[in-house]
């Protein structure tokens, strides 16, 4: 079973990389680009026997060490 | 004065820390290692030094935060004990939840390594006492990861509880309010990107404030 654990900086925190990479964006031929965010995807292979018991135990991790919750958001899919 | 320096796989202030308290300060100094189980009961000093803990894999501070030596410094803090995160060791603080916020990577994104003024906020035992209110400190700064972040909430608690204890005259990092230093509630923790223990003999001595306003308190009632 593999878990893909998506982490973003909130909305409020002000995100250099996005900022500069929209700039860029802008700058070689995409005046349409109004913003843009950089996350890290994080992949993890479970040995969970139920898709169950590794979603509650990959919202654990994102809680306890993937995630800061002060200033990041998390979401994530798990696939068989 | 009895002080001991924590180091995680890839501090590198740990000796700066060190020597400072050992040779300049003369204090008993005990070199702890991340994965020691300690009460700390004995100690009036604990510092988190700065570094690159765990290569700042993650984010900065994060895997430190949960290493074994944590819980005893945990314990330490709660119980009232004295705690200084410099640099790394202030990521750590903010990650262990010991100090409220967090920080992240500096707004112009680039590493800085320069001496910085600093803005004494409040003159508070035990960490800043030997300073008057917006007096000058001069320390030099060594961070990528040094912008603190808080929200609108959190920075006037902060405010209003005085737990700022310096601020950046010129803000490097685009950290929130300024903010170079905070101590928590209790005021029993504090953490700081500048590095005092690099300005405690050469160059600026400014550092020397800070360690002579712990020391002068000597032991912590319990």
């Amino acid at each position: 079973m593999k878990a893909r654990v998506t982490v973003f900086c909130k909305e409020a925190v002000f995100d250099p990389q996005g900022h500069t990479l929209a700039q860029s964006l802008r700058q070689v031929g995409f005046p349409s680009v109004k913003g843009a965010r950089v996350g890290k995807i994080i992949d993890i292979e479970l040995g969970s026997n139920s898709v169950a018991d590794a979603r509650a135990s990959v919202q654990q991790m994102c809680e306890k060490l993937l995630a800061n919750p002060v200033i990041e958001s998390f979401s994530f899919e798990i696939k068989e | 004065m009895n002080t001991a320096v924590v180091t995680f796989p890839g501090s590198n202030c740990d000796d700066d820390a060190r020597d400072t308290l050992a040779r300049v300060m003369e204090c008993s100094v005990k070199a702890v290692w991340h994965k020691d189980r300690l009460s700390f009961s004995d100690f009036d000093l604990v510092v988190l030094p700065g570094g690159f803990s765990y290569g700042d894999y993650l984010r900065c501070g994060a895997m430190a935060s949960l290493s074994p030596v944590m819980e005893g410094i945990k314990e330490f803090a709660a119980k009232g004990g004295r705690v200084l995160g410099i640099c790394n060791g202030f990521q750590i603080l903010c990650e262990a939840g010991l100090l409220p916020g967090a920080l992240t990577i500096n707004a112009g994104q680039k590493f800085i390594c320069k001496d910085v003024s600093l803005k004494v906020e409040n003159s508070v035992a035990p960490w800043t006492c030997e300073w008057k209110v917006a007096e000058k400190a001069v320390f030099p700064i060594a961070h990528g990861d040094g912008r603190y972040w808080i929200d609108e909430a959190g920075l006037a608690k902060l405010k209003s509880q005085n737990q700022i204890l310096f601020t950046y005259l010129e803000n490097p990092n685009g950290s929130t309010g300024d903010i170079a230093g905070i101590r928590n509630e209790q005021g029993n923790v504090f953490g700081l990107m500048p590095h005092p223990e690099r300005a405690s003999e050469l160059r600026s001595r400014d550092g020397l404030k800070l360690w002579k306003s712990i020391r002068s308190l000597g032991k912590v009632a319990s």
